[in-house]
């Protein structure tokens, strides 16, 4: 058996095993250190992905190709550089705990699973592996009645999504008669006909997967816990399970799922006109930035189901690049919302920016950015990200979606423009305490990422045409 | 020495609109009028080696535009014709920046208003020697440009502000039919420059664009062009509303500038216009109609600017019938003198109203002319010129201009001949009444005013008794050259006569009752305005009284406003109302504030569907679930 196939996972899981038995041994705080071993071992792991080479594994439960090592590049960045703004937020709100870093390692390595999944019962396990530290950590502030009452809408929602998909995962079972993904991509690409239990099956899986991505009508949970959970998660949440979401949801609707194309691609369609509108239209209304930003994501998931509806090379490396700019605007975002605190509390009403123009330039200069990055104008990256699903899209003729997609991003930019009004315009209410230096880290790195992506594109462009070649054959 | 001249007055309205500021309104204002005073010197050298030593020459600048087959350059074009233009223009033009140093001394910002007039007279330079119709354009355009900032150079006055629109809409439309005729004119001979137009109409004679002979089509757009800035019939009436801007500008607009551009294109395209007759009649009428139109115009007027601007309207009449039949040099000459006494008047007229402490209206004059003796005198040469009067310079150009008419033996040229003639009368009669109630008679001005008369400062004096000069020396001086025994020499070829007409030949053997005439009626006006203004001074009001109809006609200026605002004004601002308030507010506004409203309710609703509530979530998902599931089954 070819066990060294997986070797990030391996070098994560042993890592985060020993991290935590570093953490409960010695008497004082180990907060700091183990986030920083936590950090090192994403960059280990990280190391690994990139020399790892294709193959199968594990009896067929495990695949890596490129479109997984794409994903899983993204996702350990977006987790480490999530967990490097957690750090001090979670010292300011007295949440310093080890477990905080070790639970974020299980996080990932769940999503590095689900990535890899070749399988039903590998990506059901990684799904799993993936949530319950979620749970936990949406209730991490558990003093706090918002925090938890957040973890337990999250659990017991996300308990019903993951029963609705293994509900699912065995009809397909029962029906098709296999889990493993190369096999189902067999019998569905097929011309017989798919029998009615498997296309029930397929349904409900797509809902636990919608659930994840927050694609509506199964995106309720995202503004209440993006609310009530402590911002440090809601920047992993909003970051990089996003990103392993994504990932998933393509990996099954265009590798087992792909002969059944003309099944399911209706209702993603139906998913992302009702998810760009919905995001666009709730939006305008908050004046919380967490919550905005929940809305915000919902738009960002339309566009994205916009990609992977269209099915094609083209839509979905559209999706793929949509991915990594959507991770760096939001990583960026959401730097500048940690760095919100007010004489040592933290602050979440989008007027709290009010005067950060005059009283913190550069952040407001970054936040400028990523919200004009966000409403899709050009150069900056956010453009392009929605330029390449927007194009396959109209290339292939869905031009209801595409018209209700420029409509939503003309909705959308009144209320990320609003931001920029607020930041820039607006009498101040008192400078906002002085940002940590891995605030600053993330905002430079991501803001210069999004200002000048359109200098050169190339390589992430042949990175997503890669990706999408090894997952479409 | 030829570039000097046209661009010294550039340098100076750089130097003083930029640098005004820092170098303070009286440098500012010094320099303006020293680099005038050298483009004066060299257009004076460029006139006297252009036209009297017979030399002309073409500058090349550098190449402007280049488009297909369309190609020109900036270059500066010396003939005979230009000449007489560019040194005209500086030594008027110098003349009026040294008045307006002691006029615009008490004025708030005199380094823009110098900046204004010297860039004026540049645009007029770059039109007068514009080598092809685009230059030529540029020059008209800017010439408009500049007539606009200075009519509303007193900006703070709504009527300022009216009157640079007025002048300028008004420019808009003469403009349009230029541009038309420059189009034509491309299309007909595939380029703009003069030498080459010039050289190539022979073989256009017969050609033909939508059934209308080409070259008379070109010769009435760019009459109706002409029309505009030279204040003819139909398009004159922003040039009584000029008058709004401060003196010196209306004495440069209305002597040597501006309105000289019309006449300047139509001698300018005179080998055009020599194979359009259709055109060259239009123009003859039109003019003839404008000098007897004006004319009337100006016997009833009160305001001692607006008098003189409708004897320059009906002057420049004269000078298009000139043109009309042919007689161009008679025309330029006419252009020529009338630029000395016309500024002379002007100006004298700006030394009266500074004398009156800002007077204008004649009836509130009176009784001034022992204390402000020096402008009485040259008011007294200024109105003998342009009356015709012999020996003084207007005698020789507009005996000139009457005799070709009868000369030319047209109908048209009777026409012209006739009201020319009936013109000159009132020409004469208009000006003594100015004379005589402005100088003469018992002081209508409150006491107060009447002490402050005073005789204007020397600075202001020294260009009136240089254009006095001019005004009497420049008709016998020149006119051997203009339309006499030297003129074949003189034009050099810069104007073209058809052959067959040769119009300076018939000019010799006119009639000799011509003159007589003229001279007549011109006394006849002088002497009928003395008495009944300087001694029956009760007459004019009973004829007024006695046909209210005719006078109000006259004072209202033929209701041409009246009819314009209601043709084009109203309409065009009853659509601007309707679009305004139909299209605009409700239906382009009402678009965008519909749709914001819509987004406002839209987002209100989505927001009351987050209950918050674990069980509703949940409802919503198993709901979701039932539709993709049926969606799925039914789509099958």
């Amino acid at each position: 058996m070819n066990w060294t196939l997986a070797l990030p996972e391996l070098v994560l899981a042993l890592s985060g095993l020993a991290i935590l038995v570093a953490g409960v041994l010695p008497r004082r705080d180990m907060t700091f250190p183990c986030t920083m071993m936590v950090l090192g071992a994403f960059l280990l792991s990280g190391a690994f992905v990139l020399t790892q080479p294709d193959g199968m594994g594990f009896g067929g439960q495990y695949i890596s190709d490129a479109f997984a090592r794409f994903m899983k590049v993204l996702v350990l960045a977006g987790a480490a550089l999530a967990l490097l703004l957690a750090l001090d937020w979670n010292r300011a709100e007295g949440l310093s705990r080890f477990e905080y870093p070790v639970l974020v390692l299980f996080a990932t390595l769940g999503m590095m699973v689900m990535i890899s999944a070749n399988d039903l019962m590998s990506l059901y396990l990684g799904l799993e592996l993936l949530s319950l530290p979620l749970y936990v950590m949406a209730a991490f502030h558990r003093d706090n009645a918002r925090s938890s009452e957040a973890g337990l809408k999250y659990f017991v929602l996300g308990a019903l999504s993951s029963g609705l998909m293994l509900y699912g995962m065995s009809l397909v079972y029962g029906f098709a008669g296999t889990t493993n993904f190369a096999q189902l991509a067999q019998v569905l690409g097929g011309t017989a006909p798919i029998s009615a239990g498997v296309v029930v099956g397929i349904v409900f899986i797509i809902t636990g997967l919608c659930f994840k991505v927050a694609a509506v009508p199964f995106h309720m949970w995202t503004p209440d816990v993006y609310e009530g959970a402590p911002t440090s998660v809601v920047a992993y949440f909003a970051t990089a399970t996003k990103v392993g979401a994504i990932a998933a949801i393509v990996r099954v609707l265009a590798g087992p799922f792909g002969g059944a194309v003309d099944q399911w691609q209706q209702v993603i369609v139906l998913a992302s006109i009702a998810s760009m509108i919905l995001g666009a239209f709730a939006a305008i209304g908050q004046t919380n930035i967490k919550r905005l930003m929940a809305y915000s994501w919902i738009s960002h998931t339309g566009f994205v189901l916009m990609g992977l509806a269209v099915g094609t090379e083209a839509g979905l490396r559209g999706v793929l690049i949509y991915t990594p700019i959507y991770l760096m605007m939001s990583l960026g975002a959401f730097s500048v919302l940690v760095a919100m605190r007010r004489n040592g509390h933290a602050v979440e009403n989008i007027q709290d920016l009010a005067g950060l123009g005059r009283t913190d330039p550069a952040m407001a200069l970054g936040m400028a950015i990523f919200m004009f990055a966000m409403a899709g104008i050009p150069p900056l990256s956010g453009f392009f990200a929605k330029l390449y699903v927007l194009l396959p899209a109209v290339e292939a003729g869905f031009w209801l979606m595409a018209v209700v997609a420029v409509l939503s991003s003309v909705v959308s930019a009144y209320y990320y423009l609003r931001v920029v009004k607020v930041m820039y315009f607006d009498a101040s209410t008192g400078a906002l305490d002085a940002r940590p230096s891995g605030v600053s880290f993330v905002l430079a790195g991501t803001g210069l990422f999004t200002m000048f992506f359109f200098l050169m594109p190339a390589p992430l462009l042949a990175a997503a045409r890669q990706a999408v070649a090894a997952l479409i054959g | 020495m030829f570039v000097g001249a046209v661009f010294f007055p550039l340098l100076g309205a750089c130097v003083s609109g930029f640098l005004g500021r820092w170098l303070g309104d009286r440098v500012a204002m010094w320099s303006t009028v020293f680099f005038m005073a050298l483009a004066a010197i060299c257009g004076l050298l460029a006139f006297w080696q252009v036209a009297l030593s017979g030399q002309p020459q073409t500058v090349v600048l550098f190449t402007w535009m280049q488009v297909g087959e369309l190609s020109f350059s900036w270059s500066l074009r010396y003939d005979t014709l230009a000449a007489v233009m560019v040194g005209m223009v500086t030594l008027i033009s110098t003349l009026i920046h040294l008045y307006s140093v002691g006029y615009m001394s008490h004025d708030a910002t005199p380094s823009r208003f110098f900046a204004y007039l010297s860039l004026f007279t540049f645009m007029m330079l770059m039109l007068v020697t514009a080598d092809n119709l685009v230059q030529l354009f540029f020059g008209w355009e800017g010439v408009g440009l500049a007539s606009y900032l200075l009519i509303g150079y007193w900006y703070e006055k709504d009527s300022a502000n009216a009157a640079a629109m007025k002048a300028f809409i008004v420019n808009r439309v003469g403009d349009l039919f230029f541009m038309l005729g420059m189009a034509l004119t491309f299309f007909t001979f595939g380029s703009l420059e003069f030498d080459a137009i010039f050289g190539a109409v022979q073989d256009h004679v017969n050609d033909v664009f939508l059934g209308i002979p080409s070259l008379e089509l070109i010769g009435v757009l760019l009459f109706l062009g002409a029309c505009g800035k030279s204040a003819q019939l139909g398009l004159h009436t922003w040039l009584p509303d000029a008058m709004e801007g401060p003196t010196p500008v209306s004495a440069l607009i209305h002597a040597a500038t501006m309105v000289t551009a019309g006449v300047f294109l139509i001698c300018r395209m005179s080998p055009v216009m020599e194979f359009a007759p259709v055109a060259l009649a239009i123009v003859t009428v039109v003019g003839a109609s404008t000098a007897l139109f004006a004319a009337t115009i100006g016997c009833v007027q009160n305001d001692i600017k607006r008098i003189i601007a409708y004897s320059t309207c009906s002057q420049l009449g004269y000078m298009f019938f000139a043109a009309g039949v042919g007689l161009y040099q008679a025309a330029m000459f006419h252009l020529f003198t009338h630029a000395f006494f016309k500024a002379l008047l002007f100006l004298g007229a700006g030394s009266v109203i500074h004398a009156m402490s800002d007077e204008q209206d004649i009836r509130k004059m009176g009784g001034i002319w022992k204390k402000i003796p020096v402008t009485y005198a040259v008011m007294w040469i200024g109105s003998l010129a342009l009356a015709g009067i012999p020996f003084f310079a207007g005698y020789y150009s507009k005996d000139a201009i009457l005799e070709g008419a009868v000369a030319a033996g047209t109908g048209v040229g009777m026409y012209a001949f006739v009201c020319g003639a009936v013109a000159a009368f009132l020409t004469a009669f208009y000006s003594w009444r100015l004379l005589i109630l402005t100088f003469h008679g018992k002081p209508r001005a409150d006491h107060h005013t009447m002490e402050h008369v005073h005789e204007s400062p020397l600075v202001m004096l020294v260009p009136l008794l240089l254009l006095s000069v001019g005004a009497i020396t420049t008709g016998f001086v020149f006119a051997p050259y203009f339309i006499g025994d030297a003129a074949t020499a003189f034009w050099n070829g810069a104007i073209y006569n058809l052959p067959a007409k040769d119009m300076m030949e018939a000019l010799h053997h006119a009639p000799h009752w011509v003159p007589t005439l003229a001279k007549t009626v011109a006394i006849s006006g002088i002497l009928l305005a003395i008495l009944i203004y300087g001694f029956l001074p009760h007459i004019p009001g009973r004829v007024a009284a006695a046909a209210p109809g005719p006078y109000r006609f006259l004072l209202n200026k033929w209701y041409f406003d009246e009819l314009y605002d209601r043709i084009f004004v109203q309409p065009a601002r009853r659509l601007a109302v309707q679009l305004w308030q139909v299209g605009d507010a409700r239906i382009i506004d009402g678009m965008p504030n519909g749709a914001a409203a819509l987004a406002a309710g839209a987002s209100r609703g989505t927001v009351r569907l987050q209950t918050g509530k674990v069980a509703s979530y949940a409802f919503a998902m198993i709901i979701g679930l039932v539709v993709f599931v049926t969606l799925f089954l039914t789509g099958r």
